[in-house]
């Protein structure tokens, strides 16, 4: 990056130091820090979306959506989510490629499944296997977004589930007696209220998601952990930088991260709660009220 | 060579903790062995969370103290030390752990001739085990200063007045009460540590002699079968029954902390999924 980092082997202190952490390989992990981030943008709203849905199916009067919605709900209850990320990444994969199978190549007589092995024909192979590595990174994001989005959906549902039911019952007869009909109060009179006991425990996931941000590493995603084991470990003589190994600072540099992270959450999340509690039927709406008299 | 279930049970019941056939199934997969070596593997499980509940127990109730004390000196230091547990995800808890235990002295440290062995830590069956004590005692100790807190004003009125104070107070009203309120939060605790007692697999530490946890078996036949469809499934239907008796059991105890209340005060427990960590 800096030109007298050229040959890092004349270097030594400070300098060395400085090259080191701009060298080619630290501003992938530093742009990895970018991936957990774009991780975290696109699966809380897609898990917002899902927990939305899973809580409307929840409280249905249609008994097939709602059987479907609390099931949704449930499955995260007793099953470690780990379990989840393991299989669902596996599973969403092969539902594609066999999916694919079937439309691509209907001549295809051979099993897909044959004791050992899942075989699909080379069409619908996701990405195709002449496809640069990029394309299967992309692929492999993609898969971890939707798992993530899937297991944390569920735990939203419960979250938007026990805030629907927390909304004063009377505010919805109010609107009832108003005229409006059913999805005009729940568009205009539960919607909105909800979000403010939806709050803390939506804090609480967001929270959560931050935390498990690392099992990116274990769906294949090249994130902050792979290039901190990757840059830590002990380098010889044969890199430009040789050191020993350095794998404790790197992590303890992830652990700073995480706790600053959910630090600055818990502070913007503080004044968020703050906000939605303005004038609504609350404790803590009425305090505000009162203050403000 | 094909084996009954009964012969399978046999063989493979206790592999994980080094008893019965050393070699693990090359092919020809069936659900008995499925079912019985994740179950093996699940004995790991049982004993991470059971020790690391157990002994985070008492850690925890000591920083539910510190962390409520007047004093700066002990009032800090349980603070930082439950932000920096439960600020973190368990996964980089794991990694740093292992780090740290590697860098420790191979020979052991001397200490006034006493030989402290430190080889242990950077096995899996004690350093992943100090790390689930540590972070499980961080979660339940914020659990535990929570009810600490709600303790009913009255209830320390009326230990003053009977004269009951100092220790005394603590252990006959004070404690009795913050274990009942904070029990039913602390039965989630309990569930969702052994939940995270599967993160294990993918720390660091190193499964000895193909001697892993349930997932450890699970994912061995998701790689051997590419059918991720009956291992995993497995492994959570293991893990609901799992929930289920550690609900059944903790809900016994807080029968017991609630005897004195009338039915409709009695706390009651409910699971809520938002403990994971």
């Amino acid at each position: 990056m800096f030109a007298q980092c050229a040959d890092p082997s004349t270097l030594s202190g400070f300098t060395w130091m400085l090259c080191y952490l701009t060298s080619g390989k630290h501003l992938l992990f530093y742009y990895s820090f970018g991936t957990v981030l774009v991780l975290l943008a696109v699966t809380a709203p897609v898990a917002l979306g899902f927990g939305f849905m899973g809580a409307i199916a929840a409280r249905a009067h249609n008994p097939v959506a709602r059987v479907a919605g609390k099931t949704y709900m449930l499955m995260v209850r007793g099953i470690p989510d780990i379990i989840f990320f393991m299989f669902f990444v596996i599973a969403l994969d092969q539902l594609l490629e066999t999916g694919l199978h079937y439309i691509r190549c209907p001549d295809w007589t051979d099993p897909i499944r044959t004791g050992l092995e899942f075989k699909v024909c080379p069409e619908a192979k996701i990405p195709p296997n002449s496809a640069p590595q990029i394309f299967h990174q992309i692929y492999g994001f993609g898969l971890a977004v939707v798992t993530f989005a899937i297991v944390f959906g569920a735990f939203t549902a419960n979250v938007l589930y026990g805030a629907m039911n927390a909304v004063p019952r009377a505010q919805l007869e109010t609107a009832e007696a108003y005229g409006l009909s059913a999805r005009q109060t729940f568009r205009r009179i539960l919607v909105p209220q909800m979000w403010v006991y939806a709050l803390p425990g939506l804090s609480n996931l967001w929270l959560i998601l931050i935390k498990a941000t690392p099992l990116l590493f274990l769906l294949g995603v090249n994130d902050i952990v792979f290039w901190a084991q990757e840059l830590g470990g002990s380098k010889t003589d044969s890199y430009a930088y040789p050191h020993d190994d350095w794998r404790l600072w790197y992590f303890l540099f992830l652990l700073a991260f995480y706790l600053a992270f959910t630090r600055v959450s818990e502070i913007v999340l503080a004044r968020l709660t703050k906000r939605l509690s303005h004038g609504q039927a609350t404790l803590a709406g009425e305090a505000m009220r009162k203050a403000a008299a | 060579m094909t084996m009954t279930c009964t012969e399978t049970i046999a063989a493979y019941a206790f592999r994980s903790i080094g008893f019965g056939e050393r070699m693990l199934p090359k092919s020809d997969f069936t659900l008995c062995q499925q079912f019985t070596l994740i179950g093996s593997g699940l004995i790991w499980n049982l004993y991470y969370g059971a020790l690391a509940l157990l002994a985070g127990f008492f850690l925890a109730n000591a920083l539910a103290l510190a962390k409520s004390a007047r004093s700066r000196w002990l009032r800090k230091p349980a603070e930082w030390f439950i932000f920096t547990f439960r600020g973190s995800p368990l996964f980089i808890q794991f990694f740093l752990g292992y780090q740290a235990f590697v860098l420790l002295p191979k020979n052991g440290i001397d200490l006034l001739g006493v030989t402290i062995h430190t080889d242990w830590l950077t096995k899996a069956w004690c350093g992943a085990l100090v790390v689930l004590f540590l972070n499980t005692a961080a979660y339940s100790a914020e659990i535990f200063y929570g009810a600490l807190r709600s303790v009913p004003k009255g209830d320390i009125e009326a230990a003053d007045a009977y004269g009951i104070t100092g220790f005394k107070r603590f252990r006959r009203i004070l404690w009795p009460t913050m274990l009942r309120l904070g029990w039913p939060a602390y039965t989630n605790e309990a569930i969702f540590l052994f939940h995270a007692t599967t993160l294990v697999f993918f720390s660091s530490f190193p499964a000895f002699r193909q001697q892993g946890d349930a997932l450890y078996y699970a994912s061995y036949f998701a790689d051997k079968t590419y059918n991720p469809f009956i291992p995993y499934p497995i492994v959570g239907f293991y893990f609901i029954c799992l929930t289920l008796l550690l609900t059944f059991a903790f809900n016994a105890v807080n029968k017991h902390l609630n005897r004195h209340l009338p039915s409709n005060q009695r706390a009651r427990i409910r699971l809520r999924p938002q403990l994971i960590r």
